[in-house]
């Protein structure tokens, strides 16, 4: 009925771009993302409708329907696979699709690969893995289980008609692409303010959220029911550029990149639950995983006067490290 | 495997747990005897009525009372542009302001009326933007906001799921044309401009016929 490849087309130059500025005339709030760079390879990734209309097998639409489903509703692994307030759509805005919000298709043609987070060959459901141990604080569904294969399919169907193996370095808005260097050193106060004007209303004072009849409405961005120290969002560069490009919801690209810095400084200066990969003391911690991962983070800094992550607090679940997480060697027994 | 103790994380679990009830506070018997000039319009359940061709009167029973005191509000001082409603917000005190809100949001919800001339295609379409919105046109879906059944979330966003088509639409052309601009952060704005008339026609029916409570 409409352009489905609306915000995508926005982006691209020429005849395109002109029909769809005007169209966008008086706009207040127009969505602004980056225009994709000379040679970078844009995907538009398929919707739940078109796999209405594919010929695949009925149980096959049936297992990545499923696979959507337990994405934007993650939450009905509570207490189960999850243990904070988030679902995978938390952060990976609009079914996991968009631009700028960690769209997840790329995973599903770069994996098998090398991830120097954990220093080892990874496949697709291990990444998935990766986000349900650290961004949902929580326990990963077992390799090759229902839940786990329809997530995967799902990843799958997003990534449908992209070379395998195509380069990871060169897709329009993978990830949360990082932002210019702040012109100002971020700081708390400025960030403070950010928050206290555009976030507050929806994720409150104390950064908890909200709760409405018991259910999830707005996700914690710190505390015992947001991700933990050793999720990817933790990095201020990763922070900010989420920020920047999704949030306030609703109104992306809004605040100045300075803002977005000052923010994501603001947000991860506040306490969350422990970083699995814990020794049982935060400076080790910080010192062991600082080039991969902490140089980017407030773990094991002291902020306005709190060493921050100097805790035994794994928020609502009763472990501090899946099992799953284990190191692989890929040589014979 | 490690264990690791949660014991104050569970009890703070259970604690934020609980949503957040509104804080206003306000008289619901002198709010009651304050709306004798507002039954003609929202009647006396206030379940208001859907006018097709005409401004509808928005139901109030039900919502939320920091929401409603809010809005009263901003139509006296003019931040909300009604014509219709000035004259009458203006004769009331700021405590009779926080009465009748307290009165109206303890009111039983009335099921909204004006869905009912719509296509099956128009119902689904209204549903999509509802509750999945329309991420290529950058839509949000209202749920996001409106909470899990559009029955409103915390003060700041009312609900919407059981209130009349009629007004539904008005409003929402009301902040495409500039005539409603007193949403905090301009939240509402950014995702009404972005529906057409087909759009607006479709949610508004859809979610005037789900249930308010
Ligand atoms: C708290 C935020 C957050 C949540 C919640 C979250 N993720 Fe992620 N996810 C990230 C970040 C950050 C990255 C890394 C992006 C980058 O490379 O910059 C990521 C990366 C990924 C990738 C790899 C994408 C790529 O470009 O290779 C996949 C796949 C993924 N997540 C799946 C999931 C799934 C499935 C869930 C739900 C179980 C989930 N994520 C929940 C933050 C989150
Ligand atoms: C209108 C309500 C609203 C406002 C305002 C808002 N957010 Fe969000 N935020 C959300 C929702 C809802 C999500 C989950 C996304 C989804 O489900 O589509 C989210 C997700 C997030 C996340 C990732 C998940 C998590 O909880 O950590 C972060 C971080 C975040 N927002 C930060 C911010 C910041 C910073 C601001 C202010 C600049 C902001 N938000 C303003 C509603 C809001
Ligand atoms: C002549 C009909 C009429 C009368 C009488 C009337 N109202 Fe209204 N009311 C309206 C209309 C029409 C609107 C929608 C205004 C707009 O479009 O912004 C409205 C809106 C409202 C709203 C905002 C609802 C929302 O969901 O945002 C509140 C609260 C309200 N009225 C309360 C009252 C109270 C209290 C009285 C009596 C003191 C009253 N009204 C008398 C017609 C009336
Ligand atoms: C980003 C958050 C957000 C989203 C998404 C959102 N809304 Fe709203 N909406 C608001 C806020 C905030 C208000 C309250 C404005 C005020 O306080 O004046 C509001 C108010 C409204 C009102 C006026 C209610 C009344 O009683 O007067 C209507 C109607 C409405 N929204 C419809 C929708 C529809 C339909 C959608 C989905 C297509 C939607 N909203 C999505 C934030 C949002």
């Amino acid at each position: 009925m409409r352009n489905r490849t609306f915000l995508f087309a926005q982006a691209i130059a020429g005849a395109v771009a002109l029909s769809a500025s005007a169209v966008q005339a008086d706009i207040q709030y127009p969505v602004n993302n980056p225009q994709p760079k000379e040679g970078q390879y844009v995907h538009v990734p398929p919707t739940m409708e078109d796999l209405e209309k594919t010929e695949f097998h009925p149980e096959l639409k049936r297992v990545i329907r499923r696979g959507y489903d337990l994405f934007m509703n993650t939450q009905q692994l509570r207490g189960k696979n999850v243990f904070n307030s988030m679902n995978c759509s938390s952060c990976h805005m609009g079914e996991g699709r968009l631009p700028f919000a960690g769209p997840v298709w790329p995973a599903a043609v770069i994996l098998p690969n090398y991830r120097p987070k954990n220093d080892h060959v990874n496949n697709l459901e291990e990444r998935i893995a990766g986000c349900f141990s650290y961004s949902m604080n929580g326990q990963p569904p077992e390799y090759g289980s229902d839940d786990m294969i329809a997530l995967a399919a799902y990843h799958q169907w997003l990534a449908k008609g992209v070379p395998i193996y195509s380069s990871g370095k060169n897709m329009y808005g993978r990830g949360y692409p990082k932002l210019a260097e702040p012109e100002q050193k971020m700081d708390y106060q400025r960030g403070k303010k950010v928050y206290e004007e555009n976030c507050m209303i929806c994720h409150s004072s104390d950064g908890s959220g909200l709760v409405q009849n018991g259910k999830e409405v707005f996700p914690a961005v710190w505390g015992d029911r947001s991700y933990n120290w050793g999720a990817g969002i933790t990095r201020h560069f990763t922070l900010s550029s989420f920020v920047k490009h999704n949030m306030p919801l609703g109104q992306p690209n809004t605040l100045t990149d300075q803002q977005a810095w000052d923010v994501a400084y603001y947000i991860n200066s506040h306490e969350r639950p422990q970083e699995p990969r814990y020794t049982g003391n935060v400076k080790e911690t910080r010192e062991k995983y600082l080039d991969s991962f902490h140089v980017h983070t407030n773990y094991g800094l002291k902020v306005e006067g709190r060493l921050l992550g100097d805790h035994k607090n794994t928020g609502e679940k009763d472990f501090l490290k899946p099992d799953v997480l284990r190191p692989r060697t890929y040589t014979a027994d | 495997m490690k264990k690791y103790q949660c014991m104050t994380l569970i009890a703070a679990g259970l604690s934020l747990a609980i949503s957040s009830a509104s804080a206003l506070e306000g008289d619901a018997q002198a709010g009651k005897e304050a709306t004798v000039m507002c039954v003609a319009c929202h009647q006396g359940d206030g379940g208001g009525m859907n006018i097709p061709k005409g401004e509808s009167w928005p139901a109030l029973s039900g919502l939320d009372a920091d929401y409603m005191y809010k809005q009263l509000q901003d139509i006296k001082s003019g931040a909300r542009e009604s014509v219709t409603m000035q004259a009458f917000v203006s004769t009331l005190t700021d405590k009779q302001m926080r009465d009748v809100s307290v009165y109206y949001s303890q009111l039983p919800a009335v099921a909204g009326k004006g869905g009912e001339d719509v296509t099956e295609e128009e119902l689904a379409h209204g549903e999509k933007l509802a509750m999945q919105g329309d991420w290529d046109r950058y839509i949000v879906p209202c749920k996001s906001c409106h909470g899990p059944n559009n029955q409103g979330a915390g003060q700041h966003f009312p609900g919407i799921a059981g209130q009349h088509a009629g007004y539904i639409s008005d409003q929402l052309h009301a902040w495409k044309k500039g005539k409603r601009h007193n949403d905090p952060q301009h939240l509402m704005l950014a995702i009404a401009e972005r529906l057409d008339d087909n759009d607006i026609r479709a949610v508004s029916a859809w979610l005037s016929r789900q249930p308010a409570q």
